[in-house]
């Protein structure tokens, strides 16, 4: 299973703003029940993606900076990366047939 | 698209659809809980449920997730669809979702209630941008910051509470005098230095370009207008039953209720309502997973007397 890994203030330059792939983030704290829930449909997008598209998830709790450079003001928060430049944003819950709708028309 | 057997069908994934669940897996019934987004339903997004007897506190999410894996330990099914539309057959219950059809013998509705959002200018807008229907989710972002309640219930005092752990400065926007809200949560609010509240007071915008800076208010008797810089606005004005996709359907009362008899049955052969949907909840969890095992027991019974071996 390709899981998605954890990414910090630190590496999101690298890991994620100069990823040749798109990239999912995964805005998520651990009091968010709403998070939990999305963490695994993530997992299995991880999954089915695997190649095409990189996925990471950013504890908003420890990682302030890259919360607020994106304006994140609530969780969970997907925010799709292609070339360094946020593409596409989904906020709150979804079902997981809307979440490979956003990504396939990144991907495509 | 394939159709799917079951006995009992629930469709609502709250404490009253896990309870029914679980008594309905109980009986042995082959029993399906279909579910459009979180399990828990409402409190899925409320930090600690404290009223659950014999449960002191636990967070929302836990309890839901605990109830869940009770009811499928007994064979309880679950499918993450919504269902868009339900009909009678000859002698069963047919349910369109935007997955698989499915077709059960009784079918237990425990859709629950959504909450209701003010319908003001900005509100739509700078929904995820200082706008929330979910302080525990949304409420870390705003530390240091003055943010605003809306609403004088339960969920607004709660709620408001959670989000003066962060905030410096929670005001609560009430439209009338007083609060709806249980005592307790009333005397944690009024002793919590961090909350302040304008009673008579109705919000008409939400102000704000990129993210939310401030909303525009109205007293309610002087019709006096003013402007509060928030920058987060926390929305509780109660909420409205999901029975939009039974209208036409099942008797309902003016608020879109479903009507039912003591043991929770519509006046359709099979078909039961319990919980946030039903006319005159007390909307408790407690009283949701009671309803809900009065209408399992209920289908149970009808299933035994209509569909004999």
């Amino acid at each position: 299973m390709a899981k998605p890994a954890e990414v910090t203030d630190a590496d999101f330059e690298t890991e994620v703003i100069k990823s040749t792939v798109p990239v999912l983030v995964d805005f998520w704290a651990p009091w968010c029940g709403p998070c939990r829930m999305v963490a695994p449909i993530v997992e299995e997008l991880a999954d089915e993606y695997n190649g095409r598209v990189r996925f990471f998830k950013l504890n908003t709790d420890d990682n302030v900076q890259t919360a607020s450079r994106y304006g994140i003001r609530s969780i969970p928060t997907l925010l799709v990366f292609k070339g360094g430049e946020p593409v596409a944003q989904v906020i709150g819950f979804r079902p997981k047939s809307e979440l490979k709708r956003t990504l396939d028309s990144v991907v495509a | 698209m394939v159709t799917r057997e079951y006995d009992i069908a629930i469709i609502g994934g709250g404490p009253a659809g896990l309870a029914a669940g679980l008594y309905a897996a109980r009986a042995r019934r082959r029993a399906l809980l279909i579910e459009k987004g979180v399990l828990g339903g409402q409190i899925s997004l409320t930090e600690l449920v404290e009223n659950y007897p014999g449960i002191p506190s636990i967070n929302g999410f836990d309890l839901a997730q605990a109830m869940h894996k009770q009811a499928e330990s007994y064979g309880l099914e679950t499918e993450y669809v919504e269902v868009t539309g339900i009909e009678r057959g000859n002698t069963k219950w047919l349910m369109r979702t935007t997955g698989d059809g499915f077709r059960a013998k009784a079918v237990i509705i425990t859709a629950g209630a959504d909450y209701n959002r003010l319908g003001v200018p900005g509100e739509e807008r700078l929904t995820g941008r200082g706008v929330s229907y979910c302080a525990t989710c949304d409420a870390a972002f705003f530390k240091g910051q003055e943010v605003a309640v809306v609403g004088g219930g339960d969920a607004a005092m709660d709620e408001g509470l959670f989000a003066a752990r962060f905030a410096s400065k929670v005001t609560v926007i009430h439209r009338r005098d007083q609060l709806r809200a249980g005592r307790i949560l009333q005397e944690r609010a009024f002793a919590n230095p961090a909350m302040n509240f304008v009673w008579n007071t109705v919000v008409t915008e939400v102000l704000g370009d990129e993210q939310v800076s401030g909303v525009r208010l109205r007293n309610a008797i002087t019709g006096e207008e003013s402007t509060l810089p928030v920058a987060a606005v926390f929305v509780f004005i109660g909420q409205h039953p999901n029975t939009d996709f039974l209208k036409g359907l099942v008797p309902m009362d003016a608020g879109h209720h479903i009507l039912v008899d003591d043991w929770m049955a519509t006046e359709l052969p099979g078909l039961y309502a319990a919980g946030d949907v039903r006319q005159n909840s007390a909307r408790q969890v407690a009283t949701s997973v009671g309803d809900a095992v009065t209408a399992a027991i209920a289908a149970d019974h009808y299933i035994s007397d209509s569909f004999p071996d």
